[in-house]
């Protein structure tokens, strides 16, 4: 039991990368969620022409953008150092979207401050910015998704079915930032967000629908995994539940006006922590699909992993230092807990 | 756009993107210990002007903090897209020193950014203080890790080579290599520069606005006018003897780029200290050269005909010389004029109450960037110095280049440099314009400060 493709899991260099695979997971996921939610909320920054709704809407985001994005950082960060070779395959192969989500991003992470400290009337200009870059950034990153999922294929199939994702992608981040505005904010913009919560839904279902049909049609491997038995019974809750949280977003996105208009916020937060859900379970199908593989039938974790003494050596660092991150970002997300207030300093 | 030569164009990206992106780190160091400064005095003594100054700055901060944070992201993919073969030789000393910063560094100082900036009604004023404080460690720590592994890509140290890949023998000789106790001093001291002309320079600005004697309201301005010409006057000196300490270093080091940086060709006995010159490398000697004899030797070796080994003696294994030399001068003329102006500004305010004069302010206005120039200028002699190597004797640039196609590269570097010369030219703007507004609308004293503070336990309880 204790060897798999080949590969004793009881040394270091048997564990180490699985270790890591399982950091490496957890950075971009905590990653796709926490920065989905405020590039969601820079996507419907158009949506409102009221500069105080605008600000309302920035300012849910405001303390935590920051420490956001720094999970891209360190999520690339493991990728390059303890899987260098598939750090080169990745970034070599996405290297013009990854050029391109890194414009957006800047963009959006520096119209953020630009906005109010600029000349009042450059303020349009730099809201129209922060929500092109948030744009950018998103679509870019679920080109990339589908780049990886059919294994960086050159070929305008694979090309197509990326850039559908990218638009997906934008509706997903989207329902993660209106739904988390819905949760956050008060009166004439929570009213708004039900309805920008409602028109996100139907891509996000297509977006993840196509990639669960995508991925074992590109590889007979993953095929096998999910649909022969019993695996096919073991794995069916995941769609399921994807399913029924998909449901009950849609009937509490249904009921919340009228209990919003009567002063109830009783389950404003349900389509949020619904929509978390989601991707959390796709996360998890793409992450069993893909496993061990970093680069489809052609990079395993191992394969990749760079010398174990390295990998021993930020493991340290790593197992005292990650609870103590996800300690202080807790506390963060604790001291503005609740409806979010003006941005003041 | 076969004609293109990828590595050029891979170095020339990553040259704008790190060049653009040390701007801010820069500042936000020093700029934290600042904030921090005014923040404890404010605590202390309860005087309104040095909450007026935090408000003030912080702003300059956040705004500085935010293109420090997303140049930073770039760099951290460009590591790995434009340097593969850095990673597949020195993956296993650069991977584990770059993970630690982020895991130590990057988390703390933005996840705390969030309460410093918005926080302090609803954590009361101790622990926003500490979050202050924690921001201000955060952005050094953050410089230590980064700079450990610069200073070992200089002097390399703690490893053995297996197979073409370098393995750690010693994580405390990797850390401590022989240059970087000089690099990190000369670079905080760098950075608290830069943070205190800036300081300088906008308040002087600000200054130049008000009436003599200025309105109460405005007490915020002297204060940090005085700060940071008190600060920079103690520094500078500091600087320059360390300065000279890496230099010493570096001779002993790296030989190649000390006579690039004095350009020197020949091996000499009672090296001249070239003050002037236009290094010719076709030549391989000096145009039009000023010399004072002898005064290299003295100052390198500290014996008036000491040896000093010339370029020539590398073969091919010497950065491009002229690069060097200039940038190398250009570093050390803005120290000196940081010295003279600094310790000339620092004597008209030495009594408390002291007014500037208009034409010292308005030299400091002209100065606010210059902790940038010498930045900048010191950075390149550093790193062209140590050209053509990567790696100092392990790994040079050339084979570290990645296999990307020069059209993909020249079409980001394109988009790239679009980008940052708009976010510099805006940045600059924003801060005088952050200062005129902060002279033209009523300065909030504490009065609503104390309040929230003092209500902060309630506010939290809603």
């Amino acid at each position: 039991m204790t060897t798999y493709y080949g590969i004793d899991l009881t040394t270091p260099a048997g564990w180490l990368p699985l270790l890591f695979g399982l950091v490496l997971c957890i950075s971009m996921l905590t990653y796709v969620i926490l920065d989905g939610y405020d590039l969601g909320v820079g996507i419907l920054l158009g949506k409102t022409k009221d500069l105080s709704q605008k600000d309302m809407m920035i300012a849910s985001i405001g303390p935590f953008w920051d420490a956001n994005e720094t999970w891209l950082v360190l999520g690339v960060g493991i990728l390059l150092v303890a899987f260098p070779s598939a750090h080169g395959v990745i970034l070599g192969a996405l290297y013009l979207p990854v050029a391109l989500m890194l414009m957006g991003l800047t963009l959006r992470g520096v119209a953020f401050e630009f906005r109010v400290k600029a000349k009042a009337h450059h303020r349009p200009l730099w809201d129209h910015t922060f929500n092109i870059g948030s744009l950018i950034s998103a679509w870019s990153q679920g080109f990339m998704l589908g780049q990886l999922i059919t294994g960086f294929q050159e070929s305008s199939a694979s090309y197509l079915f990326s850039s559908l994702i990218g638009f997906c992608l934008i509706g997903a981040y989207r329902l993660l930032g209106a739904s988390w505005l819905l949760m956050k904010t008060e009166g004439a913009l929570q009213e708004k967000t039900i309805g920008w919560a409602k028109g996100s839904l139907l891509f996000t279902a297509i977006g993840v629908l196509a990639v669960s049909i995508a991925t074992p049609w590109v590889s007979p491997r993953i095929f096998e995994k999910w649909f022969s038995f019993p695996n096919l019974l073991l794995l069916l809750p995941i769609p399921l539940m994807t399913l029924a949280l998909f449901g009950i977003t849609a009937r509490s996105l249904n009921r919340l006006p009228l209990r919003l208009r009567q002063g109830n916020q009783y389950g404003s937060a349900i389509p949020f922590a619904c929509t978390v859900g989601i991707f959390l379970l796709s996360f998890y199908g793409l992450a069993y699909s893909l496993f061990p593989w970093l680069v489809i039938d052609r990079i395993t974790l191992w394969q990749a992993a760079s010398a174990t003494e390295s990998l021993l050596v930020i493991s340290y660092g790593v197992a005292i230092v990650l609870p103590v991150i996800i300690g202080y970002t807790l506390f963060s997300y604790r001291v503005f807990w609740g409806k979010s207030t003006a941005l003041k300093y | 756009m076969d004609s293109l030569d990828p590595v050029l164009l891979a170095r020339i990206q990553f040259a704008a993107n790190i060049t653009f992106h040390i701007l801010f780190p820069t500042i936000s160091i020093a700029l934290g210990w600042f904030l921090l400064f005014f923040k404890t005095r404010f605590v202390a003594t309860g005087q309104a002007h040095w909450m007026d100054a935090y408000q003030f700055w912080i702003k300059i901060f956040a705004l500085t903090f935010a293109l420090g944070v997303v140049s930073g992201i770039t760099m951290s993919f460009q590591f790995g897209t434009n340097w593969p073969g850095f990673m597949n030789t020195v993956g296993n000393i650069a991977g584990p020193l770059l993970a630690y910063e982020v895991l130590t560094a990057f988390f703390l100082e933005a996840t705390m950014l969030g309460i410093m900036l918005f926080g302090r009604a609803r954590v009361g004023e101790a622990m926003h203080t500490a979050a202050t404080f924690l921001v201000a460690a955060g952005t050094t720590l953050s410089a230590f890790w980064i700079l450990a592994l610069n200073s070992w890509m200089h002097t390399p140290a703690g490893y053995e080579m297996i197979n073409g890949q370098a393995h750690v023998t010693s994580w405390m000789a990797v850390i401590f290599n022989p240059s970087f106790p000089y690099r990190m001093t000369h670079m905080l001291l760098a950075s608290g520069l830069t943070g205190a002309f800036l300081l300088a320079g906008v308040s002087a600005f600000r200054y130049l606005r008000q009436p003599i004697p200025i309105p109460s309201s405005k007490k915020d301005i002297m204060a940090t006018l005085r700060t940071g010409v008190f600060v920079a006057a103690a520094l500078i000196p500091a600087q320059i003897l360390v300065g000279d300490l890496h230099g010493l270093n570096t001779l002993a080091h790296q030989p190649a780029k000390l006579a690039a940086m004095e350009g020197i060709w020949e091996t000499t006995q009672g090296a001249d200290a070239v003050l002037f010159a236009l290094p010719n490398k076709t030549t391989q000697s000096n145009d039009y050269a000023i010399t004072i004899p002898k005064l290299a030797s003295f100052y390198l070796t500290h014996d008036w005909n000491g040896t000093v080994q010339g370029i020539k003696s590398f073969g091919d294994k010497h950065p491009p010389v002229a690069p060097v030399f200039w940038s190398f001068r250009i570093m050390v003329g803005v120290g000196l004029l940081m010295l003279a102006v600094s310790w000339s500004v620092a004597w008209q305010l030495r009594r408390k109450n002291a007014w500037l004069k208009p034409w010292a302010a308005k030299i400091l206005v002209a100065m606010t960037f210059s902790g940038w120039i010498a930045l900048v200028a010191g950075w390149y002699t550093t790193e062209i110095g140590r050209q053509p190597w990567l790696v100092q004797g392990l790994l040079t640039t050339a084979q570290a280049a990645s296999k990307v196609p020069a059209k993909h590269i020249a079409l980001s570097l394109g988009m790239y440099l679009t980008l940052y010369i708009t976010l510099l030219s805006a940045y600059l703007s924003v801060i005088f314009h952050l200062a005129r507004k902060a002279d033209e609308t009523e300065t909030t004293t504490t009065q609503p400060a104390a309040e929230a503070s003092l209500l902060s336990p309630l506010a939290k309880a809603h």
